[in-house]
């Protein structure tokens, strides 16, 4: 049975966490790495169906695809439904780079009512309410490896990380889900 | 943990995010084929290492990934402020740099003029 291969998910079957937060692995998404002027962004924002957010720490949603500001002229597209991102960033017809990180990436969804506190167990940034509300996205790091955090919901948040290094951070968010109830 | 302002994300992140980028407001001589040997060791090599208020580039390489400028105390490690790449050297109320290198004459391509907006 040598005529197909079967592609292995970074972190099937693993599950973890505690009453308080519960820790699982995202379903497979596309996303793109994009890179853009400012004068590029109404046409790419037309072509991904979403306002690119230009203010820092902010995230974009439509229909499961979400836009994170990681930087100036960086963000991180990411579609739950696995939309081909880059013929869309393709048609855009404006001067941009976009590279495919679907598979480099993977995320691990933490929630519950001690979510924030699982992944404040290996990560400086503040998720509180006041700063990191419902939306908001940030690239940071989670123990020794660098992460974007992003909170899609109240009680939600998603951690991108890098395929390779999904274990570590799965391992330490759980860790962080055990202690964060007590 | 040591808190440092970033300009960019418009708030303070932690020390973890960022990465030191040496001393800022180096300019790279115009006439850089034409200068001596020792003269370009002076522009390329040597550093002032003073005690006290330094101008520094710094680097938000896990966050929004942006060079920019900061104005340190290298004794107590307080960071004044942090401002833009491609701003011109602030000044720091109540407190005189700790060493003051002549600009040279030919004031050519600094970092700070590349670095602003990606090209």
């Amino acid at each position: 049975m040598a005529d197909h291969a079967l592609r292995k998910a970074p972190l099937a079957g693993r599950h973890g966490g505690s009453a308080g937060a519960r820790v699982t692995p995202a379903a497979p998404a596309t996303r793109l790495s994009l890179r853009a002027g400012a004068d590029a962004l109404g046409a790419l924002s037309a072509a991904f169906g979403l306002t690119l957010p230009t203010r820092p720490k902010t995230s974009a949603s439509a229909g499961g695809r979400h836009a994170l500001w990681l930087g100036p002229d960086e963000w991180l597209l990411i579609d739950e439904n696995e939309a081909d991102l880059m013929a869309l960033a393709a048609g855009a017809g404006v001067l941009h780079s976009a590279v495919d990180v679907s598979h480099r990436n993977t995320a691990i969804l933490v929630s519950g009512p001690h979510a924030a506190g699982a992944i404040a167990s290996g990560c400086p940034l503040d998720l509180g309410n006041a700063i990191f509300p419902v939306g908001a996205a940030a690239r940071t790091v989670l123990g020794k490896i660098e992460v974007v955090a992003f909170r899609p919901g109240e009680e939600d948040y998603r951690v991108e990380c890098w395929r390779s290094f999904s274990p570590y951070a799965f391992g330490l968010l759980s860790e962080g889900a055990e202690d964060a109830g007590l | 943990m040591l808190l440092i302002y970033c300009p960019y994300c418009e708030e303070e992140r932690s020390e973890l995010e960022f990465r030191h980028g040496g001393d800022a407001h180096i300019a790279r001589p115009t006439n850089i084929a034409d200068i001596s040997d020792a003269e370009f060791e002076d522009y390329f090599f040597l550093r002032d290492n003073p005690k006290g208020l330094i101008f520094e580039r710094w680097r938000h390489i896990h966050g929004c990934g942006r060079f920019f400028n900061a104005a340190r105390d290298t004794v107590s490690d307080k960071f004044y402020m942090s401002y833009k790449a491609g701003e011109p050297k602030p000044y720091i109320p109540g407190v005189s740099p700790a060493s003051e290198k002549p600009l040279s004459e030919n004031v050519g391509e600094t970092y700070e003029a590349t670095e602003g907006t990606a090209k």
